[in-house]
């Protein structure tokens, strides 16, 4: 009773919600990049929010079904293939033994998330199945899929099909506004370089990944270039000693010593773990109660969002 | 105590100037761990985690629950409690046995030449002091110990070690730390401890935690084997 991975692709971990409360071990969160198609994939599959699914970054997965069950794929516009009929991402598909899956290379957006019924049965370590690389914690042997790797799900009929309708699904162009709550250390930073910072386009480099996505542009010059190291949160802003800003993701670090402008809202470092590399950022300074309507506005949308039946397949 | 903004759901509690003449201390790092059991009772199920480190501690509440103004409300609360566990003292104190020789410590012959003393002085300076844990990081377990006599801190690496073993011990400027597990590193290794320093199968899984204070108890080769060191 699971699914057998043929080809991984790039790189396909298996993600729950993340890892917490254990920041005090030095462990990091890991847990999906994108929280908005992750939450939607187990909404569309009627599963609980921490389930684990499979997060596939710049596709390439093949899987072999091995038992009935639904299997909902959500996120980058990528074609989805089973057993070579083209399939709608959005949508949960009834699949059975010796189906195949394949999910090909996005045309917009990198990742996608894989999931079926009640998710991938997998042992939690640290209360947690998410997987992180640099650990070697989560997924199975804390490594990422490889093939011939067990998927070990429940076998289900009864799950009713879902769909999010195409008008609300997200759409990943190749730019994006990321809101800011600025932070205590931006002092240190001249309004000079603050205004530099949010008024100029900043490049995704090559070195994105689930650590943090570094950006390239006009190098921003504070006047220190450490600080003694402290606690990082999710969508911090680092500001190296070379002026070109780091946002820090689920795989961060737990501690560091670089000078910060603020923290992204989470709900846009999301977004922008949809972006690749050359694509184009721009920040954007908002209040502390902006922040708070608009992570709960998202958050009430994730949950309430209306799904609908999909035609017969 | 100082309550800074950091994010969407993250305060800092912040117990040092920044940018002070001193490296934090010993008082700092017990204002920290006072600060992280007092924020988990203020906060109960708003705490998604702490991050304990140096002079500060970064708070990480669930803002679909609470708000950044209740958070910090409640926090602004401990200050007087945070003092008074301060004052009482705190941290427990454990012993780490270490096995200090060239062979499990490839940095030890170099670093007591540059230093100008014999390795055996080496040794009795560095299991001298009572470290105590800045901070936890860096990899799942690895903690900051502090600070290392002046007369053997020493810089860096300048090209890092691909490789260094499980329970290395070893000093990078006035920090010294014991290596969790296989890692590439640039610290200055001069022994190695045969106790584990992280192990996930355990619990707690960690033998110290932000506050504690370390010191090193020098062992021979011989009780180091017994104790399940393993020699690279």
């Amino acid at each position: 009773m699971s699914l057998r991975v043929r080809q991984p692709g790039l790189l396909s971990l298996l993600q729950d919600r993340g890892r917490f409360g254990q920041h005090h071990l030095g462990l990091t969160t890991g847990g999906p990049m994108d929280l908005e198609a992750f939450l939607l994939c187990q909404r569309l599959l009627g599963n609980d929010p921490n389930c684990t699914l499979v997060e596939c970054s710049f596709g390439g997965l093949e899987l072999d079904v091995e038992t009935d069950t639904l299997l909902c794929v959500t996120g980058a516009e990528a074609p989805l293939l089973i057993n070579g009929q083209p399939r709608d991402l959005w949508t949960g598909h009834r699949v059975q033994g010796g189906d195949r899956v394949q999910l090909g290379h996005a045309e917009h957006g990198c990742r996608n998330y894989i999931g079926v019924v009640d998710g991938f049965a997998v042992t939690p370590q640290f209360g947690s199945t998410a997987t992180v690389l640099r650990e070697g914690l989560g997924g199975l042997r804390g490594e990422k899929l490889a093939p011939g790797d067990v998927l070990p799900c429940r076998p289900d009929t009864q799950r009713q099909r879902l769909q999010l309708a195409a008008a609300e699904r997200p759409r990943y162009g190749a730019q994006l506004t990321v809101r800011v709550v600025p932070g205590y250390q931006q002092a240190h930073f001249p309004r000079l370089q603050q205004r530099r910072f949010y008024s100029s386009p900043w490049t995704v480099s090559q070195r994105a990944d689930r650590m943090g996505y570094r950006l390239e542009g006009p190098p921003i010059k504070g006047d220190i270039t450490g600080i003694v190291s402290e606690g990082i949160c999710l969508g911090a802003i680092q500001v190296p000693a070379d002026g070109q800003p780091i946002v820090l993701l689920n795989d961060r670090q737990t501690i560091g010593g670089y000078p910060k402008l603020g923290a992204a809202l989470s709900v846009d470092a999301a977004r922008m773990s949809q972006l690749r590399p050359g694509a184009t950022v721009h920040f954007a300074a908002i209040s502390p109660h902006a922040a708070h309507n608009a992570l709960h506005l998202q958050h009430w949308r994730m949950r309430q969002i209306p799904l609908q039946s999909p035609p017969e397949e | 105590m100082q309550l800074k903004h950091a994010g969407e759901n993250a305060v800092l509690m912040s117990f040092a100037e920044e940018n002070a003449a001193a490296p934090p201390g010993p008082r700092e790092a017990a204002q920290v761990r006072a600060a992280a059991e007092a924020a988990r009772g203020a906060l109960q199920g708003d705490l998604i985690d702490l991050v304990p480190s140096y002079a500060s501690l970064l708070v990480i509440y669930d803002a679909l629950r609470t708000d950044h103004f209740s958070v910090v409300h409640r926090l602004q609360a401990l200050q007087g409690a945070i003092e008074a566990a301060t004052a009482g003292g705190g941290g427990r104190e454990i012993e780490l046995p270490v096995y200090y020789s060239p062979e499990t410590g490839a940095d030890l012959e170099r670093l007591a030449r540059e230093a100008d003393l014999t390795v055996a002085e080496v040794i009795t300076l560095h299991c001298a002091t009572q470290y105590t844990v800045y901070a936890i990081g860096f990899a799942p377990g690895f903690a900051y110990l502090g600070h290392v006599d002046t007369r053997i801190a020493a810089p860096r690496l300048t090209t890092p070690r691909q490789r260094v073993p499980r329970g290395a011990v070893a000093i990078a400027d006035r920090q010294t730390a014991v290596y969790p597990a296989v890692s590439p590193g640039g610290w200055n290794l001069i022994g190695n401890c045969p106790q584990r320093l992280f192990d996930p199968h355990q619990d707690p899984p960690m033998p110290v935690a932000v506050g504690d204070s370390v010191r090193f108890v020098a062992i021979d080769r011989q009780r180091f084997i017994e104790l399940g060191g393993e020699l690279a």
